[in-house]
């Protein structure tokens, strides 16, 4: 029975949408925490594996000056135009265990977020912990009104809820 | 699809989807329970019939408002592929991982800039 189910088990990341404002994913990779802090920060890497490559969306620009206070910018395109953009600051820098920056989708500059991303290494495995949080309720919806692909898919984590008890 | 989307990307729409999913209810209970005047209660679910998100049935001189499963189950469908594309994502990190991995077993660890 699915009834009250609130994570997602398809694949391995599991996603779980703690409150009105808040999303946690977390995903467990076989390797050191300073390799997954590297993947996950360094802009040579993070161009390989940040856009979905298989719907014809690539990133296009990627700048990352991974340090507190430094700043970043992601820029995903399709046939030479510019799809989305995302930016923010780095507000702590903790290789390898914990990183929080704001993240903002460049049409929707009143709704940032705060992501707080945590590596935990255990016997040679590393946890990653990524709990996004935003300003409020109204800025996920908002978000969602031009489908930002963020924000789209955590505002709809209540509808998921809703739809399983219809599906009865 | 993009219809329900659009129905459904306004805060007071999702709030009164919210309460529908609870039970049906008459526009005065939605009222009192999102503390709405009745001509804009009325508006939106005006929207939300048009979309298909909810359905109206007289019954003894009320008209009680249902959801209807469909639309959402269609978006429901849309959500599953939004979580996919992150674990797409992630799963693209595990290979960058991978291959960082490989690279150091075959030249030992590089210094770090």
């Amino acid at each position: 029975m699915a009834a009250g189910r609130e994570g997602e088990t398809t694949g391995r990341t599991s996603m779980e949408r703690t409150s009105d404002t808040e999303l946690v994913m977390t995903r467990t990779f076989r390797a050191p925490a300073r390799i997954v802090f590297d993947a996950y920060t360094r802009p040579e890497h993070v161009k390989r594996w940040w856009a979905p490559a298989s719907r014809g969306i690539a990133l296009v620009q990627c700048e990352a000056d991974v340090r507190a206070g430094g700043t970043y910018r992601y820029v995903l395109g399709s046939g030479g135009e510019v799809v989305a953009a995302f930016s923010g600051s780095y507000l702590e820098v903790e290789p390898p265990t914990r990183l929080v920056y704001t993240q903002v989708f460049e049409a929707f500059p009143g709704a940032e977020a705060v992501v707080t991303v945590s590596f935990e290494e255990k016997g040679g495995m590393t946890t990653l912990v990524a709990h996004e949080r935003y300003p409020s309720k109204e800025a996920l919806d908002g978000a969602v009104a031009a489908g930002m692909e963020e924000g789209a898919r955590e505002s709809f984590e209540q509808l998921d809820r809703l739809v399983t008890s219809l599906r009865g | 699809m993009l219809e329900t989307l659009g129905a459904l990307a306004e805060p007071t729409r999702l709030r009164i989807v919210e309460v529908l999913g609870q039970r049906p209810r008459s526009v005065g209970e939605i009222c009192d329970e999102l503390s709405l005047g009745q001509p804009q209660a009325s508006k939106h679910l005006r929207v939300l019939r048009q979309t298909g998100v909810v359905e109206v049935e007289a019954k003894a001189q009320r008209r009680i408002y249902s959801l209807r499963a469909a639309p959402l189950r269609e978006l429901n469908a849309w959500l599953e592929r939004y979580r996919r594309i992150w674990d797409e994502r992630l799963d693209r990190l595990d290979e960058v991982i991978e291959g960082i991995k490989e690279e150091e077993n075959r030249h030992g660890r590089r210094k770090r800039r």
